[in-house]
């Protein structure tokens, strides 16, 4: 069997003696014989460390890697520059807990500072927190935190992605608050259903940009609608890359940015960890949910970083905190900070550029090969709708290692591209498609 | 100096090629005006930054780390080398199941072999981290109470001990907290806990650690989970500290009804700083069919395959976050599970136990132990209230005094029903030369708080920091660089 234990067998018993015990099991004595464990685990036996590399190695081996992937919906697969595994190999940042003694936690503090920063810098936000799960949760702690005693309602758009939707719920079943779906129209959120919808007891209006089909959405006008109502908070759930070109969120006058940074530097690894980010404008940094790091002095005047505005949090205000979270997705932070870093300005410009270029590009490949792109305004993803069965379109595509995009219904599918996708495998899914 | 203070403009990392199509833009009234201010960084640069950081911070790679109720065990290279294979991180969530049957397996094996340790019927590995996992399992008992129509079953009991995640998560469920307060042993009033259950069909369930935050297992543990039930209750475990009693004792057989583990803490995965974690819940017959996310179940019966599928839980409580849960997370919990195995892992709690009980009795002259225990399980609590009251040296100082020895500090404060706590946890994976060391430094920092107080009140003097201004950085928040 393998273990992590140091201590030898004669260790043990002497450390045992030492502090008047004849044996291990005398230490579990205690445990009443009615709740104790009877047997052995039925777990199989244990394995040296070649063993088990040869049998978690031939369950990722069970797994079909796509070379090419134009599947996002959730998940996107961007080049991930060297430097981001490197850093986050590091066993010092990987090993240590969350920053609470400070003095010996400087470097984890300030890389969360720096990713805060970043966050702001994308979003256009005054503050950001230090990250929590993924992207639905963001959205779902979100919409939490704009309720108020007379505003208990969020309105959110059909046009998100379904899974959010589905968080989004779950914490509302959890606090009670009401949830209303605005409708979509057109791949696009239905303003006049939302103008219909609004009222004073409207908490938050909840809006995906670019949408789940990869829409532009009219931000500016829903934000103005939203903000009509008294208190009512408007949230933007933005994919990070489009924010390299894309106008910020606080440029549409959102209240609150969120949103899955899993494009920032993280593997799409079967769906985690990822990282949702959440930022917000200044005057109400106090509702965030989570850590948030703040600069300050130590005792010789030396710039220093802590955990601040720990007034909301749970492990000092129990159940009059703004939200349970403990731990977050602190390493996750880490790889954003590191890819961004690495990017610049002019790389993040880069990568947002060549998504909506490439798929843009395949877009009217499409069209020339009779497929219905449903879609007008969009950045890097977009429906396609035909007459040939869905699963046709996969099967062919899947048989030359390419994975498609996610199945909408019997006859659409929605379609991604980021710059990992060459212009040769584009046309090489539109060669096989044109033979369907 | 910040990243931001490093940057260079027209400095950069090659990552990518010249765009191949066409370079086409969104229209003018989409695009944003703001400038962008990341950083400019060549790679050497990227690289000595990080590394700078690492030296300014401390991992379990650094030094002794008896975090209480952390459980901030060594965490394996093997996990880590298996959680980077591409058949791992490159496969897409929404990928045909039939392409992803090893990540699959990962979440079947892991959560079979979780139900075996806890004595459960089911497992999700969805809830992102502890604290998740705790509103997942709230969630199931309101999900539960529902269904049998008992819509007035709002109140969870919490006793005072409980981590602050416990009320919190158990707001987020919408729940009224009721807390009871601990007996002088440190363990549930058995009372109290009578006198609220008595003729009240409100209860909801009780959240409950066993062994608890002083270290204790309650062995009255079975009559306490019949309480909650006799009153129509549900009873949560909080699986912070299921290191001190895998194979010894598990919460299935305690009378719990489900349970969230930290596989960040027992199983070995590292805390990266403060995530990512996953708190995958376990949950006995009864409340399955509530399970958020799917389950991974064996494809059809009739189709002959051996392949797996996912299926939904028939009256699902929904999505707790997108996907799986942190897939990877798992990955590495199931190296460390399969590494260990069944001798393994009881061997792992026995020595985490008999380690925390070596440098309790060690440390019994010098430092009060809160509650006095003869026997803790795999942490214990000083309490410094003497020290504080004698020498003005209090917990947070002992805790200072050990960062100048690379020691990092047991968790300060906490239980809350101690005054000065100092909570030490020291895990299975610290060597007795380890303990004697660290033993040794205590007992020293005890001498100086007699002695020497005020060059304790100075520590600590060899970190890259002296103590923070906290109450500055919360009254005058900073919370990013201005360019």
């Amino acid at each position: 069997m393998g273990t992590f234990v140091p201590n030898t067998k004669a260790q043990q018993e002497e450390m045992l003696r030492e502090i008047g015990f004849e044996k291990l099991d005398d230490l579990f004595a205690h445990i009443p014989e009615d709740v104790k464990f009877q047997g052995e685990l039925e777990l199989p036996d244990g394995m040296s460390e070649m063993e088990v590399t040869k049998a978690m190695k031939a369950l990722a081996d069970e797994n079909v890697i796509y070379d090419s992937i134009f599947r996002g919906a959730g998940a996107y697969k961007h080049y991930i520059p060297a430097i981001v595994g490197s850093v986050l190999a590091n066993e010092t940042l990987q090993t240590a807990y969350t920053p609470y003694q400070a003095e010996i936690s400087q470097g984890v503090l300030q890389s969360i500072f720096e990713y805060q920063t970043m966050i702001c810098d994308l979003t256009g936000m005054d503050v950001s927190n230090a990250s929590v799960y993924d992207g639905a949760t963001a959205a779902a702690e979100a919409v939490a935190m704009c309720r108020e005693r007379k505003q208990n309602k969020a309105l959110v758009s059909a046009a998100i992605q379904p899974s959010v939707m589905k968080v989004i719920e779950t914490y509302c079943f959890g606090n009670g608050m009401e949830l209303e779906v605005v409708a979509e129209k057109d791949g696009k959120t239905d303003i006049d259903d939302l103008k219909a919808k609004m009222s004073d007891d409207i908490a938050c209006v909840y809006i995906q940009h670019p949408n789940y089909y990869g829409n532009l959405e009219d931000a500016q006008a829903i934000g103005e609608i939203a903000h009509s109502a008294k208190k009512c908070k408007f949230i933007m759930g933005v994919n990070p890359i489009t924010l390299g070109v894309l106008k910020t969120p606080r440029e549409y006058g959102a209240d609150f940015a969120v949103g899955e940074a899993q494009p920032l530097g993280l593997p799409i690894a079967f769906g985690g960890p990822y990282i949702g980010f959440m930022a917000s404008i200044n005057s109400m940094k106090r509702k965030l949910p989570g850590r948030i790091v703040g600069q300050t002095t130590d005792h010789n005047g030396k710039t220093g970083y802590v955990l601040t505005l720990q007034a909301r949090e749970q492990h000092i205000r129990r159940e009059k905190a703004s939200s349970n979270i403990c731990s977050n997705q602190a390493l996750c932070a880490l790889a954003v900070g590191v890819y961004l870093s690495a990017m610049g300005n002019e790389g993040i410009r880069n990568v947002a550029t060549q998504c909506y270029s490439k798929a843009h590009y395949m877009a009217k490949r499409f069209e020339e090969i009779g497929f219905n792109v449903e879609n007008k305004d969009f950045f890097h993803e977009f429906v396609t709708s035909s007459d040939v069965d869905i699963h046709i379109v996969l099967k062919k595509l899947s048989d030359a290692g390419i994975l498609g995009g996610q199945p909408l219904d019997t006859h659409r599918i929605l379609w991604c591209c980021t710059e990992m996708n060459t212009k040769e495998d584009i046309d090489k899914v539109i060669e096989i498609l044109k033979e369907v | 100096m910040l990243v931001f203070e490093k940057s260079r403009p027209g400095r950069g990392v090659s990552a990518l090629p010249e765009c191949d199509v066409e370079i086409l833009c969104p229209e003018d009234k989409d695009l944003r005006k703001t400038e962008l201010h990341l950083p400019e960084m060549a790679e050497v640069d990227l690289s000595r930054h990080y590394t700078e950081l690492a030296h300014k911070a401390h991992g379990v790679n650094d030094g002794f780390y008896p975090l209480g109720s952390c459980t901030m065990k060594y965490n394996p290279r093997v996990n880590e080398k298996i959680a980077a294979l591409p058949g791992f991180t490159d496969i897409h969530p929404l990928q045909p199941v039939r392409t992803a049957q090893g990540c699959m397996k990962v979440i079947k094996e892991t959560s079979d072999a979780l139900c075996q340790i806890t004595g459960m019927s089911d497992f999700t590995l969805q809830p992102a981290a502890g604290a998740h996992g705790e509103f997942t399992g709230l969630l199931l008992i309101k999900a539960y109470h529902l269904a049998n129509g008992d819509t007035q079953r709002t109140k969870i009991i919490v006793p005072d001990s409980a981590h602050g995640t416990n009320p919190a998560s158990a707001v987020m469920a919408g729940m009224e907290v009721i807390n009871v307060d601990s007996d002088d042993k440190g363990l549930v009033d058995l009372n109290k806990l009578r006198e609220v259950c008595e003729v009240n069909d409100e209860i909801a369930g009780l959240m409950l650690t066993n062994p608890n935050t002083a270290g204790l297992f309650d062995p009255n543990i079975k009559e306490i989970t019949d309480i909650i039930h006799q009153c129509g209750g549900q009873c949560y475990y909080d699986g912070a500290n299921l290191n001190a009693v895998m194979g010894w004792a598990r919460p299935g057989d305690m009378g719990f009804d489900c349970v969230h583990l930290n596989l960040h803490k027992t199983f070995s995965t590292p805390h990266g700083g403060g995530g990512p974690g996953s708190g995958p819940v376990g949950c006995k017959e009864h409340l399955a069919k509530f399970m958020p996310g799917v389950k991974v179940v064996d494809f059809d019966e009739h189709s002959n395959t051996n392949m797996l599928s996912f299926a939904k839980a028939e009256e699902s409580l929904g999505e707790m976050k997108n996907f799986y849960g942190n897939f990877l997370v798992a990955v590495k919990a199931l190296t460390y599970i399969k590494m260990l195995g069944k001798q393994g892992i009881p061997e792992a709690s026995k020595n985490a136990v008999l380690n925390a009980n070596y440098m309790m009795n060690k440390l019994k002259g010098a430092y009060d132990m809160a509650f006095d225990p003869k026997v803790c399980m795999h942490e214990f609590v000083m309490d410094l209230s003497r020290q504080a009251k004698e020498t003005g040296i209090t917990a947070m100082d002992i805790a200072k005094g050990l960062l100048d020895n690379n020691i990092h500090p047991p968790t300060m404060y906490f239980p809350l029903t101690v005054h000065e706590a100092l909570m030490a946890e020291p895990c299975e994976t610290e060597s007795k030369e380890t303990l004697d060391h660290a033993i040794d430094v205590f007992l020293q920092l005890n001498e100086l708080a007699y002695h020497d107080p005020e060059k304790l009140h100075q520590a600590p003097v060899t970190t890259p920091v002296t103590r923070l201004d906290e109450v500055g950085a919360a009254r005058h928040p900073i919370l990013k660089y201005e360019f």
